[in-house]
């Protein structure tokens, strides 16, 4: 049976893994290879780096960064963050990433996936959507993009679908309102995108405890992505397999 | 020749849009010093080949055929030499797919490799569970990792077949003699895909000393 993945993110600047509130107040949180190498060795699935570089300067080093976390890990590496063609794309695979997530860009120029997912295969292409809850409505959510910090009239449910048509091998699904607020993912939205889409899911934003982790699989998601959990030491990727597994979910131990 | 390898080296061989650096890495970290080829006499004769790849299915022949890796690869495979095709490599080692209808394959597998059936959340992502047939010494019953959308139904009997489930059982890894072909990722699976890739290795060095 296939088991559900939990996926430790690191958001990355300037060589350094980061973790703020809705992208804001970043405090350091540690080495990418670090973090990288103890998280598989407690089990994690998969590993994703975010490259939230500020700057042309950053962006170079931030490349450096995946291909020294490539060389201890031994689990996939996805890499997002600054994709703006498929030539970056490109340049984050030949560094060692094994998926690429496309965000902004994508929502600017959809046929960025395409291209992407003919060069490259769908199986690496991740559509990264950072949704916020919108349109007045509660069970509708705006896509922003740059970094959360610009709004946009698409319907982060239709970009999901229109996204998979495109070639997208997989939806990494943020909620902007939970992002870094620890009060749980947004079950509602993941259960929307993982019923539009055939595709799989990985939740994101929110997660404090594994009992979030846990509703966010019942909701739907395929996988989970969480960072401070795991940075503050709070809980092992192991403590919360172990969680999961008690509570009948199919993990990897 | 125009390389003269030795041993202990492995070659990988280029597959056009295929991300090398994962496969790279997990040889280094096995203590070799793994060497990316595009030439077809060192893919006939080098002691170890790696086939990896990713990408689409008519991408990756129409890169093995303009280099004449197509036939290196058949040749490899007549003459007991190892391989270790992964993922998409697995797949052109077969006769066709539906990914890219009317590419012939290299036909080593004589079967054709299909989509998942449209009902399934694909690609079939993640960490499953390998069963592997009695008698098969190099791989394990354990999780390893995956990531694709097609797959090979069934095999004929003279290879050891390693099946899976999901929505129906598939090959996830075929093996005769020293040509270990998987449809999984063992540079992604952590210590059980170390551990399975040097056991390939210590097989296919083995064979080099020996007449076979």
């Amino acid at each position: 049976m296939l088991t559900r993945r939990i996926i430790p993110c690191l958001d990355v600047r300037d060589g350094r893994v980061v973790k703020g509130v809705r992208f804001q107040g970043l405090r350091d949180a540690g080495d990418p290879t670090e973090l990288a190498a103890k998280y598989e060795a407690e089990g994690a699935d998969e590993v994703t780096l975010l490259d939230i570089s500020a700057t042309p300067q950053e962006r170079a080093t931030a490349t450096d960064t995946v291909a020294s976390v490539r060389r201890v890990l031994g689990i996939p590496l996805t890499v997002g963050g600054g994709v703006r063609r498929a030539d970056d794309a490109a340049r984050l695979l030949d560094a060692g990433a094994d998926k690429v997530g496309l965000n902004t860009a994508a929502v600017l120029r959809p046929e960025l996936l395409s291209e992407c997912a003919e060069r490259f295969g769908s199986q690496c292409i991740v559509v990264a959507i950072d949704a916020a809850r919108g349109f007045g409505d509660p069970h509708r959510w705006e896509v922003r993009v740059r970094s959360g910090a610009e709004r946009t009239p698409v319907d982060a449910v239709a970009w999901a679908a229109r996204a998979e048509a495109m070639g997208a091998g997989e939806v990494l699904l943020t909620s902007w309102d939970r992002d870094g607020t620890r009060s749980g993912y947004d079950l509602s939205l993941t259960r929307a995108v993982a019923s539009a889409v055939r595709i799989p899911v990985i939740a994101s934003g929110g997660a404090a405890k594994p009992e979030d982790i846990l509703a966010a699989f019942e909701a739907g998601a395929d996988a989970v992505l969480a960072a401070s959990i795991f940075h503050t030491g709070e809980f092992t990727v192991a403590d919360v397999k172990g969680f999961l597994s008690g509570n009948g979910v199919e993990v990897r131990t | 020749m125009k390389t003269s390898p030795d041993q202990t080296e492995v070659f990988i061989v280029r597959t056009g849009s295929a991300n090398l650096a994962s496969v790279v890495a997990a040889l280094t970290r096995l203590g070799m010093a793994p060497r990316v080829t595009e030439d077809p006499d060192v893919v006939l004769d080098a002691p170890a080949v790696v086939l990896p790849g990713v990408g689409a299915f008519g991408a990756a022949m129409t890169h093995l055929r303009r280099h004449g890796l197509d036939e290196a690869i058949r040749g490899r495979v007549r003459n007991n030499r190892s391989l270790l095709a992964i993922c998409l490599g697995m797949q052109v080692l077969c006769e066709s797919s539906e990914e890219s209808p009317g590419v012939g394959g290299l036909g080593v597998i004589p079967t054709p490799v299909c989509r998942f059936s449209r009902s399934l959340r694909v690609p079939h992502m993640g960490w499953n569970r390998l069963l592997p047939p009695d008698g098969s010494s190099l791989v394990q019953p354990e999780r390893m990792y995956f990531a694709h959308s097609f797959r090979l139904e069934n095999v004929p009997g003279d290879w050891k077949v390693t099946t899976t489930e999901y929505g129906g059982m598939f090959a996830s890894a075929v093996e005769r003699g020293t040509l270990l072909a998987c449809q999984f990722h063992p540079e992604l699976s952590g210590n059980e895909g170390r551990a399975l890739i040097g056991r390939w290795l210590s097989r296919a060095m083995e064979r080099n000393v020996m007449p076979c």
